[in-house]
This record gives structure tokens, C-alpha cells and sequence, in this order.
């Protein structure tokens, strides 16, 4: 990350500040005429095609190299073509970016094709450890996709996109390419920007034993069903160093992830070296999101005040707080009953977690998050009540984001009563998906609304022989349902098939917001001049059939076994390859890139930074009350614990404060007049004597 | 002493089947008022109390064998021996033959030696008779007098034949309400070393004047404090001084095996049916879900009622400790450290544990909008959960605590506080008067300025409590019924009927009916008054309604049928006041809930044992901490250790699954690419 910020000092010195730049150009540009549906307003699709080094947002090293366009590493051939919309497209950049544009362009046009080859290598070298692996030598493949669709979070519209460099270059009709770039025809198709799965738990570690799916697996599977990023949870184990952790993540995830990752941290503990950890992912390592537990008693769980104390934390440096909410003390109780109660299934997972110990965690969690003043973002939304909670707070104002997975948006929990003790043990997550076979359409009502912001699939997969490390006890499965392939398509047959989400609402759950939350955007989650070239040709037609016998998963058992589901990607382009076509799943593994994810998220953080100004409190200017004090003693009790005898109002802490004041007291005098109906409170009938005798 | 009570009564009662017939036998009929067309109507209202023998002791059992009980009407000659229509008047008769109404009395008192002071300090045979129109109860307002002897209503009804010697007392149109039950008092709450300055004396003086004819005080033991010893510490208390019929709710301040045995204790003998749990004051009182929810399920068995001061302890630590931090100590502090969403949360959580456990849970002080609506929405899903509004939450809000007065800004601290929103009172009695909420309460805990002033430099120890005991039912009728809220049975209910249910002292208390207590309230809606400290019974220098226009209030006041307050002079005797104990399980509370425990027996799957492969849990993980307990798994709860040694049995017992084809299947997942080297660097 050191050498990210030596490359930003490059290119600092080498572009000239936004405000230096020249408003605009008197050169001759010839305009490229826009065809398509939208061509009517001139440069409609410039305007949306946001320059990201002017918002320096979600970018790493890949991009900043880009960014000294003096000597931007532009593909010879292209140069050669110096076609009047690429020249313009740069020149734009340019514009933006650095002063002495003229001069720039005469020096572009006047060098030769080798000597650019020659300085993109230069260029290259700069670049950091990270981009080299990933872009390796595919660097200037290029991808032609025509006739398409593309539909973003807010629009939809016909334009051709071409990528290159795994980035999106041109998007418009009639795109002047170089020759011999490899097109595909969408054929009307839509083209949405790659999905983000924002929670999975790939090749996490379990008792010795990792999850079925590792980064590979994991993410095969996820470009399977459209899904071009992904975003998994380090689990630091308690008493574990979340630096130790996180490098653990990065070095399995750089080894084996077939398409960008970026990670969250969860924290599992507490303590002043947590958060020095904390201060230190946030500020070098790219992460900007962390989960706490509200459940896992005596393990993860955290108390109130830590949560507090994490929040706050958290709000301070521009990080999001997620949590695991469900009541983990209730839980441990319910438990031991259950057991007690000789229900040893999987069924007594979801009578030990009912659903309204999910409502209250999310309620007390809301609550702490308000009073902080931090974003919350609660995972596994798994219940309607839990979602009912989630829209009641949007509605008051606060700053809450819900999550609901695959499982809980496909399936229900009427499973866990599946006499085939394998299939229901299959389906142990936690929170647990609600019996209440209502609850999936009820979330996609509500995914539909936007008073849920974004999808995830919680994929945490185990074999059945894992699973039944439980098989007499419930609470020792594994918990953990797939979901990373089926994601997609399961929002699009249940909730824009059947009319409730239209396809841009869909892309938004799908990804952009999910972009948004973690500040990627609009790097990642849209389609766009600039961004990163991961999409999807979704064919709205194809219907296939969920089996564990096709999945790409390593588990025997899917959880939406048998489900029809309608809409699939036809086409995956990941880092401006195809990674799948027709079925064919082409991934590479150790692909994937760690894309950082910088702190305070515009989409989160505008309205925190807002209601931070305004709450402040203030003190009532009074003057000192000098009328009389009754005369008390903290002292007093007699029994052992000298705290426990204080009053109900205030901790220990704050009684030694309270001894230090009576010294300070000189309005001592004072006192002497109030003695009398002092005396007449202090010595009620039989008062004392009862203590005494209570003592 | 209840417990000698009792035994005596075993001796003299006929058990209560065996009393059934008397009620069979020929009546009467007398025409009651307007609403006489049904026959027998007020009949089947008038409860009979040994039927139910609820909230009855020691006086009231007398009565119950019917044998020896006293017949007045014996003495006007057997004219109208139905008046008291669950006695046969054979019997009365036999026993009471040729007695006229003193030798009656007399007779009583004799059979009621073992009764104690309770009866014998007041003026016995005390016969009253209220003459004037309308008897308002909570169901229902009629027309009729209403005779008094004993401090028992002897009679409703019109045209009332009674002895001779009788003091009338003309209601002149007025109402005729049930008194009061303020179910939330704390006449005797320590504070550091302070009490309230409205000790058990003063506190009931201005209930009466109020028109409030019983308590229910709260009995505050302090952390490792026996429960038992507080209680018998308040009520002796209570027993010298108390001028009015009062009851006992305990804290519980913390939670073991011995707070059980003391509760178990508290409920089967000493009459006490609710019970209150802090989830606030953290480090002092506060109790953690699992002690909530342990808590929660064995008072359920007790039946009793669960009183939850709901207010999120941990989070107040923290913003005290902050608004402290930024040099606000003030009692404005008070508010901004305890905002009212911290109070719904609360209540949510309580509601959570009260559906989990099955158990009906009663919220003390709702005290502002959030919680209330929190409250309503759980009574809308069907939990089994009261709430209590209370005066000063009613009549004023928060924005007091940013008074420039300090003892004025003190003066309205408690917990939780007033919420700061104008808007709240009249929520409350929206829903009060909607039946969201149940009771009305006055948290009445008076402490004067220089006791509050023991805070004056840090918001944290100012002594929370406010007045209101005496204003209470002034305000509920002057904030919903005045101006069109809530009709007049509702008040009754808020103020009286609905509290008595719950704790379970219906009908003997919080009913105008024959048979119940002879407390009674002649209402005055077009009182005038306006609330001072000048005027006021309480013997603090500060009243946080003061200079509020308040509309209703009681001309007369009857307790114990002894007229104690009329046309504001005070007659209250110290010391009248009688312990009533209360029997668990209050039908209001538990009727549902003993149905729900029929239907939510949970049951297990009968599945075929797994005989699948099973994956082995190293018992030693690789990559080893310190920590062994935190080893496990990531997603599993964490097992208590005691679980892990099972799990190690049960490992043994899959050898059967010996054939290692699955096992391998297991192998593959093990050892992932890279996995274990990973592993391993972790450690």
C-alpha cells in the first residue's frame, strides 16, 4: 500500500490540479455523433462517465498509473488509429487532469508507436506487486460487445461497450475500434454491470476444517451465476490478531480468487489493540467494513458497551459497522432447553432462534448505531420482522442498511423439519431461515421498495460430513447454506419476472449499491467510461434448473435443489475477459485482485457527517446553586462491596468524583439550616434501625 | 402475621364447595335503577369473593363463612334479607337472631380478634349510605345508592331499605367512582443515605387527598440485601403509618439461588404477586438477558406479575460518561444521557424475553412516545405486556431540565426521564384512553431540594423522583376526560379497575360492587385547582406541576368506609392502612398465558439416526491460541466446555460408521489446496 501512495506522489507531480485546468478546448475536435436512444443529448453519456481520479475513490495502483496521461499507456495500435472519439475521450481526461494539454497532445501525436510501447512498459513498471499479477499479459485484451442493452442502476440504453485493459474505454454506438478486437453480439440482450456478492465466507476456516468451497471453487461459482466480485469476511479468532488474519485472507484469496474480492474484518473482540488493528486496516489495508456479533455468547458476542464503543469507533473513522444480530444471550438459553427438552435435530436450531430474537438484536443494534451516529449495516436479514425493523428505521431517518441472502430470499425454513436429517441440517445458518414460508416474497417486497439495499449470499458451504459433526446435538452444525451462484438469478425470477423489481432496481441490489456501501463505486457496479469491465449479457429467457449434480460448488447438497429459476447470464466478462460463454466457465485462478475500499462512503457517510454537525449538545448556563445539601454518606452499608451500596444512579467510578465534591463544598454553612428537615428524611420511623439489623 | 391470618381462616371457613349452595337459595329480586329491565343484572356483577377467594385475608374471610357473618339486615326484621344476595338469610338468621346491628358488630369483632389493629384502631360499624345518582364503574355507569357497613359495600341499588342510624352522605349528581389504586409509589426508596421525604404517613395522606384509596409501594432492597428482610422492613413500616390499604411490589435487585428461595417465599406467604427487574443501572442493578431470562421464567411459575424498569443500562453508562466528558452536568444531562430511544429498546428487549419465556410483562414508567408505541405494536402481535404511564408523564415534559432554575430542573428528574418532546403527554393519554396503555401510576417519590442538591455539581447522583401521588387522578381526568378522550368508565378503569386486575386484587378493590371494599370516591368534574406545593400533602418543597390548572377532583373520599377527606379538610388516621396480599397467577395476566403454554409444547423430529459420514473433529485444532475455548468453530455457539466432552462421546459412538470410502470424501475437503500450509502460518 506504501507504494500505492508513492504512485499517487508521481502522478501528483505530474498532473496539474483540477482547478488549473483549462475550462475547455479551441483545438478542433471533431464530434463523434452518438447513436442509439439517447443521442439527442450531446456528450449525455460524457457527463456520466465519472472521472475517477477526480473522485480518487476505490482506486488502486492499476488505475493510478493511468492517471499520469503524459504518459499513459495507450495501446500503439489504437494510437495509430488516433480516432477522433478516442483522442477526444482522452483528451477529456486530460483536461481534468493536468494543464499543458496541448502540448501533451502534440507530444502523443508526434511519438511512435514504440516509444509508447516502450513508456507503457515504463509505465507498467511503476506499478505495484498487485497489478502486475493481475494484469499480467493479458493487459491489452480488448472486447467488443454489440447490440446490447446496458442497463445500469438508473438507466437503461443501447450503446456498444468496448473494454480494454480490463477497463471500459468507449461506450456508444458505432465505436471506431482497432481491428481484429474480438466482438461479441449481445443481440438486444441486457448488459448489467457485474454482480457483487457482499457477504460470502469462502475457505473459511472451521475446526480444523475449511468450507468446501475455497477462493477457487467459491468463485467459479460466483462468475457461474454473474456475480464478477465478491466480498468475504475474515474471521479473526477470538484473541487474534485481525492484521494476522486479514494478511491470512489476502494471501488465500491472492492465491486462488478468479475474480476481484475485497474483505471485511470482523471483529471478534475488543480491546485497545483491536482498535489500533482497526485504525490500522482502515487507514493502509483498504478496509472499510467490520462485523460484530450480537450473538455467539461467551465467543464473538459482544456486549452493549462494546458495542457502543465499537460504533463510535467505527463512526470516527469512517467505517461501517455490520452486525450479526440475534440476541446471543436468549439463544444460549433457549438452547440448553432445547436440549433439555431432548430436541437434538435441526429443528431445534430455529425453535432456539426464533425470529424475533433477530428483530430485537437489530432493534437494540439500530439503536446503538443511532446514538453513536454510525452506519449500520445489518447482515443476514433472515425474517420479516427483522426487515420490518430495518424499514421502521429508514423511515425514522437512520442510516441502516439491510442485507438479505439467497436462502432467506429463496427458500424458508419448513426444511428443518425434513425427516432426512441430511437435508435439514443442509440448511443451518444463522440466523436461521424463518418457517414461515411467507418470508421470501415478504424480502423481495421490501428488497423491491429499496427498504433493503442489498443482496448477499452468506455462502458458507460444508459437507454433509461436516455437517454432521451435529448429528446428535444441533448447536455443533456447522452453520453455513450456499447461494454465491444462485443469487442472481433467484432475484430475477422472483422479484423482476413476476413485475416487482424493474432491471435497474435489480442491478442496484444486485451490485451497484453494494458498490456504493463500500465505496467502490463507480468503479465497480456500474457500466460506464472508466469503470471496471466486469459485466454480464443476462439472457432474461434462459430457465435452468438448480441441482448439486451441475452447480459449481463443491457441495453435495443445494439448498434450492430443484427450483426453476428464469434469467441467466449468458455472457460473464470479468477484468474485460469473458469468463464464461454459453455455459463454459473459463476462470483462472489467482486472477482476482484486492480491490481497497476506502473510508467514509459518500452513500453512507454524507448524512452521518451532516447530523454530526448538528447534534451537538450543549451545557444550560446556570449559576452555581448554592441553596442547601442534604447531607449524605457513600460509605455507609456495611456489607463488603462498598459499590454495591451506592446509590442506583451512578457506577462506582464515579463516587470517588463524588467524594472529591463535598471537599469542594464551601457553601458548607449552608448546610447548618437545612440540618433539621435533613434530619427528619435520614431517620425515618424504624429507618435505621433496620439497616443496622439488615447489616 | 399473614400466615397466622390464614390458619385461622382455615379453621373457621367452610371450604368453598361447600359454600356453593348458599347462593342458590331464593332471592329477593329488588328493582334496581334504570337499568332494572334485566333481572338479576346486577346480581351476576356483584362477584361473589369466596368463590373466588382472591386478594382476601384476614377481614374479609369473616365473611366468608357464611355462618357467622353479619347480617344488618337481620336487624330491620328480615325485610328485605336478600340485600346481601349470597347469603341465605336462614342462615344470617340463625346466627344472629334477635341481634340488633351493634351486638352485630360486636359479635364481628370478637370473631375477629386474631384481625389485629387493622380493625380495631378504626371506628368500627361505620354505616354509610351515598346517596346520589350515578355509580360509575369501569364497565358500566348506573343510577343507585350505595350502603356502606364495615368498610364493606353492603348494597348497590335504589331505594336501599337500611337501619336508622345511618349517616347520609348526599352525592348530589356527582360521581361515584371506585378510589384509586396508584400502583407505582416509593414512599421509602433509599438514596445514598437519604429517604423520601414523603415517607409512608405523608405519601398516603396525599393519595387519599387525591382521591387515591390504596398503594402498591415498591420495596427497594439494595444489592446482596435479603429480599425477605426488606419486605418485612417496609411493611412494618407501612403497617404504623400507612392512612390508607396498601400493597408491596418487590426490586430485585440481583439475581441467585437465594433470591429464589426468598421469592418463592414472598409469593406462597407473604401475598406479593409482582416483582420488579432492572435493565438499567448498570453495575448496581441491572440484570443481563440471561439473568432476565432466567429470571423471567421462574417468576412465570410463580405467577407472578414481571414489572420491568426498561431502560438500556449499558448505553446510559456510556452517554453519562461522555456527557460528562464534554462538562454537562447539569440536569439537562439527565435526559441527553437516557434518550428515549434507549427506553424503547428496552421495552422491546423485554417484550422480546417476556414472548420468549411466555410471561406476562408489565413496563413501568413509559415515559415517552417510542416506548409506548413500542408497547402498542406488542400488544397488537398479541405479547402479553402492560404498560404504565405515570403522572408527571401525563401532565409536563422534559423540556423543564433546561431551566435556568436548578432545584426546578432537579425537581423533574427520574428515570426515564420526561421526554423532552411537548407532544408525549398527550400521546399517552391517547393511548391510555385507547387501552394501549393499562394503568395509571405516580412513581411518587418525593425528595427535597437539598437531597437533589446532593447532585448539583454531576447529573448522575441527583435522587430521581417525582411528586405526583396526589395529583394523579386530577390529571388523567383533566388531560383525557375533560376534554373528550376517555369516558368516564375508562377512567375508572385507568386510575383503579385495570390495576386491581392485574395484580389481583378484583373485585375486592377497584369495583363498586357488594362485597368489595368501602373505597370510594365521590368525583367532582367541574373542580377547579391549581396545583401548588403551597397547598399540596406532600411534604416537598417542589411540585413539578406546579401553577397547572387541573379539572376534577374528588369532593369526598371514602376509605375503609370511613369518610377521610371531604371538601378538602384531611381526616386520615396514621396506621389504618392494611397490608392486602395478593394471590399469584391474576387472571388478567395468566389466563392467556396458561393456554399458550398448553399449545406451545415444542416437539422434536422423529428421524432415523444419520449413518452417514461424519466429519472428525481434531480435538486439538491446529492452529492453536492460548485460548482453547475459543477454538471452535466460527458459526457454532460457542459449547460450553461441559458440551465438548460430549461431543468427544459422541465421536465414539459414530465407530460404527467405520467404512472409510465417506471419510475420504471428508479427506478432500480437509486438505484444500493450500489449506493446510495455511493453516498452519496462522498459528
Amino acid at each position: 500500500m506504501a507504494e500505492r501512495r508513492a504512485n499517487r506522489d508521481i502522478a501528483d507531480e505530474n498532473d496539474l490540479p483540477v482547478y488549473l485546468a483549462r475550462p475547455g478546448t479551441a483545438d478542433q475536435i471533431p464530434r463523434q455523433k452518438y447513436g442509439g436512444l439517447f443521442c439527442s443529448v450531446r456528450d449525455a453519456f460524457d457527463g456520466k462517465s465519472i472521472d475517477f481520479d477526480a473522485l480518487s475513490v476505490g482506486q488502486s495502483t492499476p488505475r493510478s498509473a493511468r492517471r499520469d496521461t503524459g504518459q499513459r499507456a495507450r495501446s500503439p495500435v489504437s494510437d495509430a488509429w488516433s480516432s477522433p472519439g478516442l483522442e477526444r475521450r482522452a483528451e477529456r481526461r486530460a483536461e481534468k487532469r493536468a494543464g499543458e494539454r496541448s502540448m501533451e497532445r502534440a507530444l502523443e501525436r508526434s511519438i511512435e508507436t514504440r516509444s509508447v510501447e516502450s513508456r507503457s512498459a515504463a509505465s507498467r513498471s511503476r506499478r505495484d506487486k498487485e497489478a502486475l499479477q493481475n494484469l499480467g499479459e493479458q493487459k491489452s485484451e480488448r472486447l467488443l460487445i454489440k447490440g446490447g442493452r446496458i442497463v445500469n442502476d438508473d438507466q437503461s440504453f443501447h450503446a456498444d461497450i468496448y473494454m480494454e485493459d480490463g477497463l471500459i474505454k468507449q461506450i456508444g454506438d458505432n465505436l471506431i475500434v482497432p481491428g481484429g478486437v474480438k466482438t461479441v453480439e449481445a443481440n438486444g440482450k441486457m448488459v448489467i454491470p457485474g454482480g457483487i456478492d457482499i457477504h460470502t465466507h469462502l475457505q473459511m476456516p472451521y475446526r480444523g476444517t475449511t468450507t468446501v468451497d475455497d477462493f477457487a471453487q467459491g468463485t467459479k461459482a460466483a462468475l457461474a451465476g454473474g456475480t464478477t466480485m465478491i466480498v468475504d469476511h475474515v474471521i479473526p479468532e477470538p484473541g487474534c490478531s485481525l492484521m494476522g488474519a486479514f494478511d491470512q485472507w489476502r494471501q488465500w484469496a491472492d492465491e486462488k480468487s478468479c475474480c476481484d474480492y475485497s474483505l471485511h474484518v470482523d471483529i471478534t473482540h475488543w480491546s485497545d489493540s483491536v482498535r489500533d488493528e482497526v485504525d490500522a486496516l482502515i487507514k493502509d489495508k483498504g478496509v472499510n467494513s467490520f462485523q460484530v456479533y450480537m450473538a455467539y455468547k461467551d465467543y464473538y458476542q459482544m456486549s452493549n458497551s462494546e458495542l457502543y464503543e465499537v460504533f463510535t469507533f467505527l463512526a470516527e473513522r469512517g467505517g461501517i459497522a455490520q452486525v450479526h444480530a440475534e440476541n446471543g444471550e436468549i439463544i444460549a438459553e433457549e438452547q440448553a432447553r432445547m436440549l433439555q427438552m431432548g430436541i437434538t435435530g435441526p429443528e431445534g436450531h430455529v425453535l432456539s432462534r426464533p425470529e424475533e430474537l433477530e428483530a430485537e438484536a437489530v432493534f437494540r443494534a439500530v439503536t446503538i448505531a443511532s446514538q453513536t451516529n454510525c452506519p449500520l449495516y445489518v447482515t443476514r436479514v433472515m425474517s420479516k420482522s427483522a426487515a420490518d425493523i430495518i424499514s421502521l428505521a429508514r423511515k425514522k431517518g437512520n442510516v441502516v442498511f439491510g442485507e438479505p441472502i439467497t436462502a432467506s430470499l429463496g427458500t424458508d425454513g419448513t426444511h428443518y423439519w425434513s425427516k432426512n436429517w441430511a437435508k435439514a441440517a443442509s440448511f443451518v445458518t444463522s440466523p436461521p431461515l424463518s418457517p414461515d414460508p411467507t418470508t421470501p416474497d415478504y424480502l423481495h417486497t421490501l428488497l423491491s421498495s429499496g427498504d433493503l439495499s442489498v443482496t448477499g449470499s452468506a455462502h458458507c458451504t460444508f459437507s454433509v460430513a461436516q455437517k454432521a459433526i451435529g448429528k446428535d446435538d444441533f448447536t455443533q452444525i456447522p452453520e453455513g447454506v450456499n447461494g454465491v451462484e444462485e443469487r442472481m438469478a433467484l432475484i430475477w425470477d422472483k422479484a423482476v419476472t413476476t413485475g416487482k423489481m424493474d432491471e435497474n432496481m435489480f442491478v442496484a441490489v444486485t451490485s451497484t449499491n453494494a458498490a456504493k456501501i463500500l465505496n467502490l463505486y463507480p468503479r465497480k457496479g456500474r457500466i460506464a467510461v472508466g469503470s471496471d469491465a466486469d459485466l454480464v449479457i443476462w439472457d432474461t429467457d434462459a430457465v435452468r434448473t438448480i441441482t448439486a449434480k451441475t452447480h459449481n460448488s463443491a457441495a453435495e447438497y443445494n439448498i434450492l435443489e430443484g427450483l426453476e429459476l428464469r434469467g441467466a447470464p449468458q455472457v460473464v466478462v470479468c477484468q474485460g475477459k469473458i469468463v464464461v460463454e454459453d455455459g463454459n466457465l473459463h476462470a483462472s485462478s489467482g486472477v482476482g485482485r484486492f480491490i481497497p475500499c476506502s473510508p467514509y462512503p459518500d452513500f453512507t457517510y454524507k448524512r452521518i457527517k451532516a447530523r454530526k454537525q448538528m447534534a451537538v449538545l450543549k451545557a444550560v448556563p446556570r449559576g452555581m446553586y448554592d441553596g442547601p445539601v442534604s447531607e449524605y454518606s457513600l460509605s455507609r452499608g456495611g456489607t463488603p462491596s462498598a459499590s454495591a451500596r451506592t446509590s442506583p444512579t451512578k457506577q462506582p467510578l464515579r463516587n470517588l468524583h463524588q467524594s472529591g465534591f463535598t471537599l469542594s463544598g464551601p457553601p458548607t454553612p449552608d448546610d447548618l439550616p437545612i440540618r433539621p428537615a435533613g434530619r427528619r428524611i435520614t431517620v425515618p420511623p424504624g429507618g435505621r434501625s433496620n439497616i443496622t439489623s439488615l447489616s | 402475621m399473614s400466615d397466622c391470618r390464614r390458619e385461622w381462616n382455615r379453621e373457621d371457613e367452610l371450604p368453598v364447595y361447600l359454600a356453593g349452595p348458599i347462593n342458590t337459595g331464593p332471592k329477593q329480586r329488588k328493582s334496581y335503577g334504570m337499568f332494572s329491565s334485566v333481572e338479576g343484572a346486577f346480581d351476576s356483577k356483584t362477584i361473589d369473593f369466596d368463590d373466588f377467594a382472591v386478594g382476601r385475608k384476614g377481614s374479609r374471610t369473616p365473611r366468608s363463612g357464611s355462618r357467622e357473618r353479619l347480617l344488618d339486615t337481620g336487624e330491620s326484621n328480615g325485610k328485605n334479607p336478600a340485600n346481601a344476595p349470597e347469603a341465605p338469610p336462614s342462615n344470617a338468621q340463625v346466627e344472629h337472631e334477635g341481634g340488633d346491628s351493634a351486638t352485630g358488630v360486636n359479635a364481628s369483632t370478637a370473631n375477629n380478634t386474631l384481625l389485629g389493629e387493622c380493625q380495631h384502631s378504626k371506628p368500627q360499624g361505620e354505616k354509610l349510605l351515598i346517596k346520589g345518582r350515578r355509580v360509575v364503574n369501569d364497565d358500566l355507569s348506573m343510577f343507585a345508592d350505595v350502603y356502606v357497613e364495615d368498610g364493606i359495600i353492603k348494597e348497590v341499588g335504589e331505594n336501599l331499605i337500611v337501619p336508622g342510624d345511618v349517616k347520609v352522605i348526599e352525592a348530589n349528581g356527582r360521581m361515584v367512582i371506585p378510589g384509586g389504586i396508584d400502583v407505582n409509589t416509593c414512599f421509602m426508596k433509599p438514596f445514598l443515605d437519604t429517604y423520601p421525604v414523603d415517607d409512608f404517613l405523608q405519601g398516603t395522606k396525599a393519595a387519599l387527598s387525591g382521591g387515591t384509596t390504596m398503594i402498591i409501594d415498591h420495596v427497594s432492597p439494595q444489592p446482596d440485601q435479603s429480599l425477605l428482610a426488606a419486605f418485612e422492613r417496609w411493611q412494618e413500616a407501612a403497617d404504623k403509618k400507612a392512612c390508607c390499604d396498601y400493597s408491596l411490589h418487590v426490586d430485585i435487585p440481583h439475581w441467585d439461588e437465594t433470591v429464589k428461595d426468598e421469592l418463592e417465599l414472598l409469593v406462597q406467604d407473604k401475598g406479593i404477586n409482582s416483582f420488579q427487574v432492572f435493565m438499567a443501572y448498570k453495575d448496581v442493578f441491572q440484570m443481563t438477558d440471561s439473568e432476565l431470562y432466567q429470571a423471567f421464567s421462574f417468576l412465570k411459575e410463580m405467577g407472578a406479575v414481571v414489572l420491568v424498569h426498561a431502560e438500556n443500562g449499558d448505553l446510559i453508562a456510556q452517554e453519562q460518561s461522555k456527557i460528562l466528558g464534554m462538562g454537562i452536568t447539569g440536569p439537562e444531562g439527565h435526559p441527553l444521557s437516557r434518550p428515549e430511544e434507549l427506553e424503547a429498546e428496552a421495552v422491546f428487549r423485554a417484550v422480546t424475553l417476556g414472548n420468549r419465556v411466555n410471561c406476562p410483562v408489565y413496563i413501568t414508567k413509559v415515559m415517552s412516545k417510542s416506548a409506548a408505541d413500542t408497547i402498542t405494536q406488542a400488544r397488537r402481535k398479541g405479547s402479553v405486556v402492560f404498560g404504565e404511564p405515570i403522572t408527571a408523564g401525563l401532565a409536563t415534559d422534559g423540556s423543564h431540565y433546561w431551566s435556568k432554575n436548578w432545584a426546578k430542573a432537579a425537581a423533574y428528574v427520574t428515570s426515564p426521564p420526561l421526554s423532552p418532546d411537548p407532544t408525549t403527554p398527550d400521546h399517552l393519554s391517547t393511548l391510555l384512553a385507547c387501552g394501549d396503555l393499562q394503568v395509571v401510576g405516580s412513581a411518587h417519590c418525593a425528595y427535597s431540594v437539598a437531597q437533589k442538591a446532593i447532585g448539583k455539581d454531576n447529573f448522575t447522583l441527583i435522587p430521581e423522583g417525582t411528586n405526583g401521588v396526589e395529583e394523579r387522578m386530577g390529571f388523567v381526568w383533566d388531560k383525557a376526560v375533560a376534554i373528550g378522550k376517555m369516558d368516564e368508565n375508562q377512567f375508572v378503569a385507568v386510575t383503579s379497575t385495570n390495576a386491581a386486575k392485574i395484580f389481583n386484587l378484583y373485585p375486592r378493590k377497584g369495583r363498586i360492587a357488594v362485597g368489595s371494599d368501602a373505597d370510594i370516591v365521590i368525583w367532582d368534574p367541574d373542580l377547579m385547582k391549581t396545583i401548588t406545593a403551597k397547598d399540596q400533602q406532600s411534604a416537598s418543597e417542589y411540585n413539578i406541576f406546579e401553577g397547572l390548572e387541573c379539572r376534577g377532583g374528588p369532593a369526598l373520599v371514602l376509605c375503609q368506609g370511613r369518610v377521610v377527606y371531604e371538601d378538602g379538610k384531611l381526616q386520615a388516621q396514621q396506621g389504618t392502612g392494611r397490608f392486602i396480599p395478593r394471590k399469584p397467577f391474576p387472571d388478567l395476566a395468566y389466563q392467556r398465558i396458561k393456554f399458550r403454554n398448553q399449545v406451545n409444547n415444542k416437539k422434536g423430529v422423529t428421524r432415523g439416526l444419520y449413518d452417514g459420514p461424519v466429519y472428525e473433529v481434531p480435538s486439538m485444532p491446529k492452529y492453536i491460541t492460548p485460548s482453547p475455548s475459543a477454538k471452535t468453530s466460527p458459526t457454532t455457539n460457542q459449547p460450553p466446555p461441559v458440551r465438548n466432552l460430549h461431543q468427544s462421546n459422541f465421536s465414539l459412538s459414530g465407530a460404527q460408521v467405520d467404512d472409510n470410502v465417506p471419510r475420504r470424501s471428508g479427506h478432500r475437503i480437509v486438505a484444500p489446496p493450500g489449506g493446510r500450509s495455511n493453516i498452519t502460518s496462522l498459528g
